[in-house]
Order: structure tokens, then sequence, then C-alpha cells
């Protein structure tokens, strides 16, 4: 029985890769007799993994004893969640109001030229993940954007630029010691 | 001598901590009596970081846009005896700044003063002494004095508090739930950010009062994880408040039990409605559901639930401990007390804000946010969010007031304020407000997920360029529609800001939808950049800063731009130096 929707093989696809589930038997063991403690598990959960992938999603179903399409409906729900990994630094730029009417476009352009992705993407060598933000609460130093935690601005889209360019020589410097050592 | 250095959010994304830090270093060298204070943001964000600097005598210098540096030359400048450092000084206690001096602060009373991190700084200003005062009182008592106080909730539809508390109260149920909204989703808006982050211990207080009010045991905050800082401090709150017998059972030896936990959002800005919030706690989808019954009858697992915004809490103390009629003296007959909001855009001086209701929006942006940036001129302030609107010139003499505002066609909302100037867009704006709106709709009415979806492509054509001349008359045909069968107040109040500019910058939609023009020349596809034959010089800065490099010209020759090639980012127009501004939008 097929319904078209291609689930199955997308599915098997998302069920292919190695996820080492026992990282995150404690958090399931903590929480799951918690009455609507769901949305805290898928939280910590991709606190672990830096996503949520679709194993752990299965394993969380099984053990807090809901339907999997309750716990997918949840996962796909909230902004916050992610279904695939996500960069070594994720970059969030704030498309709040404050931010908007201060040109927060020009700066989502020159993000996207630097990084040569697109929003939502991640850069070919997995060192920063593009996202947006509905509104990082710094609106008095609009432009903004949160890279790992850390806000920055009021942007201009050559400080943004710097930025990336600071994090990627930094990146690079780590990258040579390695070799060095 | 302590100093004070202000840590939000805010203050750490200026720099803040590296003042801190350095404060520390000062602080270590021998002979110098230098006590550093941990506090949040005390509003004036356009000038973080922020330092106090509190003498023996109480006497309070206040600085702005502080650096490591800065910091050493006036703390060495107070040491020596010198006295204030008036080039950077912005406010003294008894000379209180522009920004300062029209302000009241009731909600926002200790943020910037105490250390939000220290149960022992909050109770040195009488912190948790109107829970004390609650204890010896009846819940009536409690109910009636919120009731004297006229407050209204804080969080957006303005309902007021007392009836809300009373009908908790009321009903039979053993089990009864607080709940604090701190999800704070409109875009813009940082009011309870700030409160969190600078005053934990005072929606704590609010919290318990009300869960002796209503006869309920356990309280929980919902907010927002875009928020890490205040979520910290929070925490950190409620462990000292329970080690000190604040909060747990039996508070402060009487028989009453409160206790507190957090409950992290994940991003979905539908939650901030209180029943798609109740279905969040319970760990569904956040999907809002008809109202009655109301959260006061059945709330969380089926129980009455009394949920109130952070501002709203966070008055509560304050109220008991003045008395009802103190915070009733301020404000206008339909709206009581002090209101919060986010001033923030193109005003010289954005931050928060606490003023009397019934201040005229005039004031506000004039008198303490000092009017528009780089002398251009007013064009709106949105007011209330994405269920807001934009208000424009002609009514900015209109009180602060719940029914003013809505009369304007915008709302109170929960305090968010937007200045723009004459270069925004007004269709700009409601395309903005409707993007998001209809990102956010939870889908499951067919009028807020689909005819949301529909305004915004009709609003995307125009901007495009590709108005018909009807689209107006549609727009307003849906927005009525979407407002009146929506289930919830995120599709009821979708429509405003496309209402709203409407009414008060009709003739901006109709040059972008009968003559191709955007007014403003924000809309791409409307205008067209181009070079001055006699203005430019050659200095080559903007065809070396175009990301496309589509203009065209060699040195010390006139430049001219690739039309075919160029994608309108406006980066020309920003870096030809002001002597030449050779540079045109048409
Ligand atoms: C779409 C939508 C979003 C809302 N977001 C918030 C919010 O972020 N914070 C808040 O306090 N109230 C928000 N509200 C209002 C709440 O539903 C509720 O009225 C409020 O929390 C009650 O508290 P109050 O009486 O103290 O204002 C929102 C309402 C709607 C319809
Ligand atoms: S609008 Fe960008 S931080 Fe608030």
């Amino acid at each position: 029985m097929t319904c078209g929707c291609n689930l199955p093989k997308r599915l098997e696809a998302a069920l292919d890769c190695e996820v080492d589930l026992d990282l995150i038997r404690g958090v399931l063991q903590h929480h799951h007799d918690q009455a609507g403690s769901l949305i805290t598990v898928l939280q910590e959960t991709q606190a672990v993994y830096g996503y949520l992938p679709m194993r752990a999603l299965l394993l969380i179903a099984q053990e807090m004893k809901l339907k999997p399409s309750k716990v997918y409906g949840a996962a796909t729900f909230y902004t916050q969640f992610r279904l695939k990994p996500v960069g070594k630094h994720l970059i969030l730029l704030c498309q709040g109001t404050a931010c908007h009417v201060n040109g927060a476009d020009r700066i989502a352009t020159a993000l996207c030229e630097e990084l040569k992705i697109d929003i939502g993407e991640t850069t070919a060598d997995g060192f920063f993940t593009l996202n947006t933000a509905a509104c990082l609460g710094c609106c008095s130093l609009a432009p903004v954007m949160m890279i790992d935690g850390q806000a920055y601005g009021p942007l201009t889209a050559d400080k943004a630029r710097a930025v990336i360019k600071r994090i990627y020589s930094s990146e690079r410097a780590v990258d040579g010691e390695g070799e060095t050592a | 001598m302590r100093v004070r250095v202000g840590l939000g959010s805010c203050g750490i994304a200026a720099g803040a901590l590296e003042v801190w830090d350095a404060l520390h270093d000062l602080a270590a060298a021998p002979g110098l009596h230098i006590e550093a204070q941990r506090t949040g943001c005390n509003g004036r964000c356009y000038q973080e970081p922020l330092v106090d600097i509190v003498e023996e005598d109480g006497s309070i210098h206040s600085y702005g846009r502080v650096s490591p540096q800065r910091l050493q030359e006036i703390v060495e400048a107070h040491q020596s005896g010198a006295g204030p450092l008036n080039a950077y000084l912005t406010s003294t206690q008894d000379q209180g700044d522009e920004f300062l001096g029209r302000q009241i602060r009731v909600a926002l009373r200790n943020c910037g003063r105490i250390d939000p991190e220290s149960l022992e700084d909050y109770r040195l200003v009488g912190g948790y002494e109107a829970l004390q005062q609650t204890l010896a009182m009846s819940s009536d008592e409690v109910i009636a004095e919120i009731k004297t106080s006229g407050l209204r909730g804080r969080g957006g539809a303005g309902f007021p508090t007392w009836f809300k508390w009373q009908d908790t109260r009321n009903q039979p149920a053993s089990t009864k739930y607080v709940v604090c909204n701190a999800d704070e989703g409109d875009p813009g808006a940082f009011m309870d950010r700030s409160l969190l982050e600078g005053d934990p211990h005072s929606v704590l207080e609010g919290m318990a009062i009300a869960g002796y009010a209503i006869g309920a045991k356990e309280g929980i905050i919902y907010c927002r994880a875009e928020y890490p800082l205040a979520i910290k401090r929070l925490s950190i709150a409620i462990q000292a408040a329970r080690e000190a017998g604040l909060l747990g059972d039996g508070i402060l030896n009487s028989s009453f039990s409160f206790d507190i936990r957090i409950k992290q959002g994940a991003g979905a800005f539908v939650c901030g409605e209180e029943t798609a919030l109740i279905a969040s706690l319970e760990g569904e989808r956040g999907m809002p559901r008809l109202k009655p019954p109301y959260p006061s009858v059945n709330g969380l697992w089926g129980k009455p639930t009394n949920i109130n915004n952070v501002e709203t809490f966070a008055n509560v103390p304050w109220i008991i401990a003045n008395g009802g009629a103190a915070f009733a003296s301020m404000g206008t007959t339909d709206s009581k007390g002090t209101k919060v909001f986010a001033l923030a855009g193109k005003v010289n001086r954005g931050g928060l804000v606490e003023v009397p209701m019934g201040i005229t929006l005039r004031e506000v942006i004039y008198d303490i946010g000092g009017g528009i940036r780089n002398g251009k001129r007013f064009k709106a302030v949105q007011q209330g969010g994405p269920a807001g609107g934009c208000i424009p010139e002609a009514h900015l003499d209109t009180p602060i007031d719940y029914q003013q505002i809505t009369s304007l066609g915008a709302i109170m909302g929960s305090g968010g304020m937007i200045v723009v100037d004459e270069d925004a867009c007004m269709v700009d704006m409601a395309r903005y407000f409707l993007d998001f709106t209809q990102k956010e709709s939870c889908g499951q009415c067919v009028q807020c997920r689909i005819g949301t979806r529909r305004m915004l492509d009709i609003i995307e054509r125009i901007c495009e360029g590709q108005g018909q001349p009807d689209d107006i008359e549609l727009l307003q045909e849906l927005a009525q529609q979407i407002s009146e069968t929506s289930l919830c107040g995120l599709g009821q109040g979708a429509p405003n800001p496309v209402l709203t500019t409407l009414r008060y910058f009709r003739e901006e939609y109709e040059a972008h939808i009968h003559d191709k023009k955007c007014p403003a020349k924000q809309c791409k596809a409307l205008i067209q950049y181009s070079i001055d034959v006699d203005k430019c010089t050659g200095c080559t800065i903007c065809a070396r800063k175009c990301p496309v490099q589509c203009i065209r010209g060699d040195k010390r020759e006139v430049h001219y731009i690739e039309q075919e090639k160029c994608t309108k980012c406006g980066t020309c127009l920003e870096v030809c130096p002001t002597r030449f501004s050779a540079v045109r939008v048409d």
C-alpha cells in the first residue's frame, strides 16, 4: 500500500545514519513519566546531538509511550527544532521589526554572499549555518545577529562580513595548530 | 565606592562584559576600595555599556558608552576626588537626563539598581515585604486591592487583572495553577526580557501573591528559549527564594505553600496566546482553542489557571506595598498606572521607557526618545506588534490609553513601539508584518492560514509593481473575513497592519498600484539607481564595493551602473561619500 508521498523511502533514508542513542537514555530516564515533558525532552535531545535525529524521535516515542506521529508533530511545530544537523557555528540573523526597519535585508544579502549559502543552509565545510530569528531582544542595537549565543550589533554589511572573516580565520588558526602538533 | 555595570543581554552585546572584567582588574589594585555590582539594564539601551558610580554618601553618577579605558578614567577621576568626569556623564541622581526624567518607574523600579542575582539586594529595597503583608490579608482583600489599583493585563489584551484572579479563585477545584507568560513573541519588544534579567524576584513575588489570592500551590513561568540570560537569572532567583523560605512549603512560617518552576518555549509566536501556551505546557503542538471556557475555569490539565504577563506580575508587589489607590492615582479613567514600552527604530534614544498612562505618543517619541535620528522626518509609529498598527504624525498627540489607541486602529499591545522615518515604505511595513503572521499561523483556521497568505500575495505583487486596480478593495474584503472568522487573536489581529496603513497611507498603496512608484524608494522593483554625471568624480569607491560588480568606469572618469546586472542592494548609495552624493534613486 503506497500513498505516493514517498514517506517510507524518506524515513528509511533518515533512519540510515548512525546515532548513538545511549546519549539520551539519561534524558529519557529523568523525564519519561512526567506528564507534558515532551518539549523539554526534545530540547534536551537537541542539546545532545545539535539536531533531532529521526532514530532519537522514534526512541522518545517508544520510551514515553507516545505515538511517533505526536513526537514528530511537536518536533515540526516549533521553530527551535531541527531535523538536520547544523554547522559548527549557528548564525541567527534577526528579522524583527526594529532590525527590519534598520536594514536587516542588506545584512542578509551580505551574509549570503560572504558564506555563499542561502538562509537556512549550511556551508559546504560545515562551519556555518545561517538561520533567522524573529527578535533577539537587543532592538536598540539593530540590526543584530547572534552567533553561538553572542549578539553583534549595530551591524553594517561590512561589519557582518568582518565578523564572519574573523571566525573563519580563528578556525583556520586552530586547524593549523592541529596539523603541526 | 560602588560601581554598577549594566549586564543585561543588550549591555553584553555592546561589550559590557569587557567593562565588567576591567572593573575587577581595577578593584584588585591595592588601595582602591571598589565594590563591583552587577545590575540589569536600566533602560538606556542607546548608551550601552552603562556604568553608575555610587559614592559613600549615596550620590549616583551615571555614565554611558563606557569602554574599559573610559572606565579607568572615570574611576580614577572619582577616586582622586577630582569629581565626576563630565565628558562621559549622562545623569546624576539630582539631574535626571531627558531620557529618564519624564519616566515613572513602577514595574522597572529595581532594574539597573540591584543585582538581579542577589536576593539580599532585592530584600534591601523592600523585596518580599508585600508577600509578607499579603499573608496577613484574606484573599478577598488582596483581590480588592488589585481591583482598586485598576491594573489591567500588560500582555496585550488589557483584561482587568482582579477579575481573572477572582474568577479563578471562585472555582471549586482544589488544584489550581498560576502561569507567567514570558513568551514575549512580538518582534521589536523586549520589556519582559529586561524585567526578568534585571529584577526576577519581583515577578516571583507577584506570582506568589497571585497564588495566595487564587488558592494555587504551583506556578510555572513559560519563558522563550531565545532569552537564555533571563532563564538563568530566574533559576538563580527561584533557588535563592526557596532556600530563604520565600517559596516552597509554609512560606514565611505561614500555612501557605507555593513553588515555581520554569518551562522553556520552543520558538512559536502563537504560544504566547494563553490557550496555545497551555497546550505547549502539556507537551502538545501549540494550537489555541476556542474560549470560553477560559483558562480561569479550564486551564492547564483542565484545572483553573490564572495566566498573567511578566509586567503584570511585576506591578503586583508594588501595588500591595503602596496601595491600589497609589497606582490608580496615575493614568487616565480607563487606564491606570504606568506602562513599559520598548522604544526602538529610528529614534535617537531607544530603550525601555516606563511612563504614566495618559502621556502622549509625541512626548514619548520626542521628549524621551529625542526625536528622529539623522534629522529625518517622522513618518509613523508602529504600536502593538503584528496585531497592532501604524500611527501617523496627525495622531501623535493621542494620550496613551487602551481605548484611545484602539480607536486609532492600533492596539496598546504588550509595549513594542517602533518608530519609522520618511525612508520607510508603509506598504513594505504591512508586507513585513503579514509575512510574519502568515508564517506563524498555527494553521488550524482556514481563513488565517490561507487568507493571510493571499493577502501577502497581493501585497507582494503591489511591491513588485504588479498591483491590480481593485487590489485595495480585495485586501479590505479579505481583512474583514479573516478578522471575523479566525479563532484566536493571531488571525483576528493579522490584518491590522494592513488596515491601518491603508487608513493612513492609502496614497502610498495607490502610487505603487497606479503609478508603479514607491514614494519612499524602498521597493526594489520600482526603483532604479543611477550615477549623476555632473557629480561623479570617479573615486571608484562604489565600483569597488558593489557586490555584483555592475558599476563601470575608470579612475577619475564618470561611472555608470549596468542596470541589467544591478540587484538594487543600495550599497553604492551607502558608500558614495556625502561630499559627492553622486548616486541617485528614482
Ligand atoms: C498571537 C498572540 C500572542 C500573544 N503573545 C503574548 C506574549 O508573548 N506575552 C504575553 O504576555 N501575552 C501574549 N498574548 C496575550 C495572552 O493570550 C494573554 O492575554 C496574556 O498572557 C494574559 O496576561 P495579562 O492579563 O497579564 O495580559 C498573546 C496573544 C495572542 C493572541
Ligand atoms: S528587532 Fe532585532 S533584536 Fe529586536
